[in-house]
């Protein structure tokens, strides 16, 4: 299937009468890694959530593909937009059961060993209880979990909140690779500004639920970016 | 000796309650208010129902007995929903679930002729069946809103994954059964080697066969490990769905 480009538009999500999303635009490229950044509470976690739907938009749109994700079924959005967090979460007995559990609810086939081997890890952890492996294993059987209903976009929630700097490395290495060798649209959110210059193409950055603009990487890490960044910097 | 029979004997037993009343006190565990309390109610409540139960008895009117089961079930309901806070509509699921449980139970007891429709038999065995249908409902429910709670994580994992609501609560849905389940079914498991239940109990002590007597609890056992299942699985898939939206999304918890 070809990767799909996502575009939110005047995007607002109210929760017991706050307003966590107001009016939200972004605009995440085909086969691009668009990096969300933003102090704590800027709702980066809650628009990735409302991109899938996991959560429901009191307004707005969110386009896959110029098709409005309102009018999907959201198993099958989900299906199509893959979601990492902040930890792992994983399921089943064996670290194959884990990675398996998308694909075999969706009646789809898949070699555990394969996508293991996608996301750098042995295929020879198949059999090993998850709860075994590292954090940073662990982590990339998540990846490996949503890589096997081979969705258009992956949606990375601060995945390497819980890691080691030495396995926050090798995450973003493996999310740079899979962008390139995959192609695959990516929202990444991050609150470091040094990830987001190692992972991203395009920057969006995000405050009290508004978004403040986006730039291209470049741009971002340049003069046209500075006020943004010291914004940030300064809110961490 | 002072009988059974005299109020001075209820009385005189107040004397162990005496006794953990002091001991709450000494060692500081604030139940002396609570049990003061369950003294109190108890003694109203089985009072109160001594005396309804002796009336309609006397009327001989099945319609009466119906409604009394009906506003026991009511009651059940009620006090079920109260311990399940932030459960969205805990009242009409309990209701349900005990309702459902007590109904088909006593209509399977009757339609199979193992008792006959009289006041003396549906309203106390209807009363065990929906007092322990409504303590399954209560732990059913209190255990998936706390697992919810705790595991929203997972639960958002899989419906990311693309699980229905369902699929992504099945794990919690069954620990939450098992817990509420396995005391019954342990307690139905060691009946006769550890405890002497209490139905049985008071029948040989009012001086019915031992046999007889054992024969009546099987069926009460029978009849209460079906009811509460069915209260528990019913309690189990009705209150989870209230968590959900039909877009199989998690709704937010409430704001404390």
């Amino acid at each position: 299937m070809a990767p799909t480009g996502i575009e939110v538009r005047g995007l607002g999500y109210e929760l017991h009468g706050a307003e966590i999303l107001k009016d939200v635009d972004v605009l995440v490229r085909e086969g691009e890694t668009t990096a969300v950044v933003g102090p704590s509470g800027a709702g980066k976690s809650t628009l990735l959530r409302a991109i899938n739907r996991l959560i429901e938009p009191t307004s707005g749109e969110v386009y896959m593909g110029g098709e409005p994700t309102s009018r999907l079924d959201p198993l099958e959005l989900r299906r199509r937009v893959g979601m990492v967090f902040q930890v792992p979460a994983l399921f089943g007995g064996s670290v194959a059961e884990a990675v398996l559990y998308g694909a075999r609810l969706a009646g789809k086939d898949a070699d555990p060993g394969r996508l293991l081997e996608m996301v750098g890890l042995s295929a020879s952890l198949a059999e090993r209880d998850p709860q075994t492996l590292s954090v940073g294993q662990q982590q990339r059987v998540a990846i490996a979990r949503a890589l096997a209903l081979e969705p258009e976009a992956l949606l990375l929630d601060e995945p390497t909140s819980a890691l080691d700097e030495g396995a926050r490395r090798r995450i973003e290495e493996l999310v740079t690779d899979l962008n390139a060798r995959l192609g695959l649209t990516m929202v990444f959110v991050s609150h470091d500004l040094s990830q987001v210059e190692r992972v991203a193409d395009r920057v969006v950055v995000m405050a009290e639920g508004k978004t403040m603009g986006e730039w291209e990487r470049e741009d971002f890490f340049s003069r046209a970016g500075e006020r943004a960044r010291r914004y940030i910097e300064g809110r961490l | 000796m002072v009988g059974l029979q005299t109020v001075g004997s209820a009385l005189l037993t107040l004397g162990l309650v005496a006794i953990a009343v002091a001991l709450s006190l000494y060692e500081r565990l604030d139940l002396e208010k609570d049990i003061g309390v369950a003294v109190v109610r108890s003694f109203v409540q089985l009072a109160a129902i001594g005396y309804v139960i002796d009336y309609v008895f006397g009327l001989e009117n099945l319609w009466v007995v119906v409604m009394l089961l009906a506003g026991m079930v009511l009651f059940a309901a009620w006090t079920s929903a109260r311990r399940a806070r932030d459960v969205p509509n805990a009242f009409p699921i309990a209701v349900v679930a005990v309702g459902v449980a007590a109904a088909a139970t006593l209509v399977l007891l009757l339609a199979l002729g193992i008792v006959p429709a009289t006041a003396r038999y549906l309203i106390p065995l209807g009363g065990m069946v929906i007092g322990n249908s409504m303590n399954a409902s209560s732990l059913t429910m209190t255990r998936i809103r706390d697992d919810l709670a705790e595991q929203r994580l997972k639960v958002e994992a899989a419906l990311a994954l693309g699980a229905t609501s369902r699929q992504a609560v099945s794990p919690l849905l069954k620990t939450a059964l098992q817990r509420a389940l396995i005391p019954l079914i342990d307690a139905t498991k060691t009946t006769g080697i550890i405890f002497l239940p209490g139905a049985m109990v008071g029948m040989i002590i009012a001086g019915a066969d031992p046999l007889e007597a054992v024969r009546l609890q099987i069926v009460v056992l029978y009849m209460l490990l079906g009811s509460v299942s069915i209260a528990a699985i019913l309690v189990g898939t009705l209150s989870y769905r209230s968590f959900f939206t039909r877009r199989h999304q998690l709704e937010a918890p409430p704001e404390h």
